[in-house]
């Protein structure tokens, strides 16, 4: 494609600039601070500022909360990333089949797009809060089980993992329901007329052509998983009971703002920016090439 | 024949029903306990009908903000705080993002792929990965307590860019050129031409980026130590406080609610738009 607009030499860079100016100031500064201090060690009192190369790094492994609080982060991700799209797609299928009041559905499971993960946490804690909570009733009433999520943390882990599927089950739905209605109905009705079982059409047919949308979630919900769930295990849990669903983005968050241990957050910081960016770039790489042979 | 896929969709509407049944039970609870009062509450098994505290509940969270056992800021000023965030956020992302993706799309320039993958990059540092040097940044600047402190730090948005690239991509060339012969300038092609083409988009990604707004956290939390200056979502937390059973979860409750409605309607109105937006990102 050649440009529309040749001649204009200094307008391209004004209509980019407000983006690049952002970019500069609140990202490429604060992250490159954020990599030059994790090679650094300041004192207590910030006197002295010492290089220690990839100390920090050989730290964080070899502390054993660092290392729990991965694995945490990678339990907590898998439950809510498999359980949630799991969910969200048997439900957009549904919703965009050839029943009556679809429209009703849609809009039935699309208002909690706009629950808040802190708002999430708010309502989930009221449910299964220990003394007065009406989910903490209900499971004694079932199992005889009197949950407490402030003492125990395999439940407490499983509460915020159910309270974050559910947060962005109405996020989800509604990407899927958009991706299924650009999967053209010819070659499922193809897949019938030829004999082919729905199970079989849909593992077959369906599901590849949803490729780029169920890559597009799968990079959203790991986001929300590892970072944006923030607020819901801060109000909820606090990271408790004894580090149960501290993931990484909390323990970052009191390393860095409550312990104070600056140069050791900077770190996890460049951490957790590698994992974002493998994952972006895994994405990145599904979406193309299901692109390439569409067109 | 027919018989099997009546039953089958009455199958259907029993998952369907039950679904929405468990999304909106948590919430309907939240209102349930927006009408009772705190003892009621706290005395165990909260009813599942409303109570009769509805009216006093709401007036106290929106004048006061402040029970027996909670202090908070009054609804109505946390409200406002959180509509112009969410505002200034949702306008501010969309139009530095339009104009970028024009830059990028209809202009050749040293640097423009470079810049675009600049971009492309925020991606990948979410927020919470340079929380503390870009805390530091805004402290230095003297942006605490401030909405631009707020809002500048989030204002770049890739997805924006990518998804106003891809629509102005499929915009036919021959609009352009006719409108250029008519002695049109590039900004004058944007507001007449390409604008009102990408507007299911630009309607769709101010929802997404209102509720984005309106939800923030983290960044919230520690850029407003000022009463003043709290967002609802954070006013709530900051309710909560520390004691734990013992606590105003009517008023806790009824500002909860109100901090979900607001989203919850802008969602339901734009859903038309919403989806339809997305069908066309999804291309």
């Amino acid at each position: 494609m050649e440009a529309r607009f040749p001649g204009y030499r200094l307008l391209p860079y004004i209509l980019i600039l407000p983006s690049i100016a952002v970019i500069i100031v609140f990202l490429v500064v604060p992250f490159a601070m954020a990599v030059q201090q994790s090679f650094y060690r300041t004192s207590p009192f910030g006197t002295t500022t010492l290089f220690v190369g990839f100390d920090n790094y050989s730290q964080l492994f070899s502390a054993p909360e660092y290392v729990q609080s991965l694995l945490t982060t990678l339990v907590f991700a898998a439950l809510v990333i498999g359980g949630g799209l799991a969910l969200s797609l048997a439900i957009a299928i549904l919703v965009t089949r050839k029943i009556r009041g679809v429209g009703f559905y849609q809009v039935a499971f699309i208002w909690t797009y706009a629950l808040s993960p802190a708002v999430a946490g708010i309502i989930w804690a009221l449910l299964f809060d220990p003394s007065v909570g009406l989910g903490t009733y209900l499971i004694q009433q079932l199992t005889g089980y009197r949950i407490n999520m402030r003492v125990s943390g395999t439940p407490a882990l499983l509460i915020a993992a159910a309270a974050a599927v559910w947060n962005m089950l109405g996020y989800n739905i509604c990407f899927y329901i958009a991706g299924l209605q650009n999967v053209p109905k010819e070659f499922e009705e193809a897949a019938r007329v030829d004999g082919a079982s729905p199970w079989r059409t849909f593992w077959r047919i369906t599901f590849p052509m949803l490729s780029p949308t169920t890559a597009f979630l799968l990079f959203t919900n790991t986001i929300y998983a590892f970072f944006q769930v923030f607020g819901l295990i801060d109000i909820l849990t606090q990271g408790g009971p004894g580090g149960a669903t501290e993931i990484l983005v909390y323990k970052l968050y009191r390393d860095g703002f409550i312990r104070l241990r600056v140069n050791y957050a900077a770190a996890q910081s460049v951490l957790l920016f590698l994992m974002v960016a493998a994952m972006a770039l895994f994405q990145l790489r599904v979406t193309t090439r299901r692109a390439e042979y569409s067109r | 024949m027919k018989r099997k896929r009546v039953s089958r969709n009455w199958f259907a509407h029993l998952v369907l029903i039950v679904g929405v049944a468990v999304l909106v039970f948590p919430v309907y609870m939240a209102f349930i306990g927006s009408t009772h009062d705190a003892a009621t509450i706290g005395r165990g098994r909260l009813p599942l009908t409303p109570g009769t505290h509805m009216a006093e509940n709401y007036v106290q969270a929106w004048a006061y903000g402040t029970g027996e056992r909670v202090s908070g800021t009054p609804v109505r000023i946390m409200m406002t705080n959180s509509l112009l965030m969410a505002v200034v956020i949702a306008v501010g992302k969309i139009t530095v993002s339009i104009l970028a993706a024009y830059a990028v799309v209809f202009f050749r320039f040293p640097l423009r792929m470079f810049f675009f993958w600049l971009i492309f990059i925020t991606l990948m540092l979410p927020l919470e990965v340079r929380i503390i040097p870009s805390y530091k940044v805004v402290a230095d600047l003297g942006l605490l307590n401030s909405l631009a402190g707020l809002t500048l730090p989030v204002m770049v948005s890739a997805t924006g860019t990518l998804l106003f690239r891809q629509v102005f991509l499929t915009i036919p060339k021959e609009l352009l050129d006719a409108a250029k012969i008519d002695g049109a300038g590039p900004m004058r092609c944007l507001w007449s031409i390409i604008l009102p083409l990408g507007r299911p988009s630009i309607a769709a990604l101010f929802v997404i980026l209102f509720v984005y707004g309106w939800n923030q956290y983290l960044w919230p939390l520690l850029i407003t130590t000022e009463k003043n200056m709290d967002t609802i979502v954070i006013g709530i937390v900051k309710m909560l406080g520390t004691s734990e059973s013992l606590m105003d979860w009517n008023l806790v409750m009824a500002t909860t609610v109100m901090a979900m409605a607001v989203p919850i309607v802008v969602v339901i109105l734009f859903q038309k738009w919403l989806v339809k937006g997305l069908v066309e990102t999804e291309k």
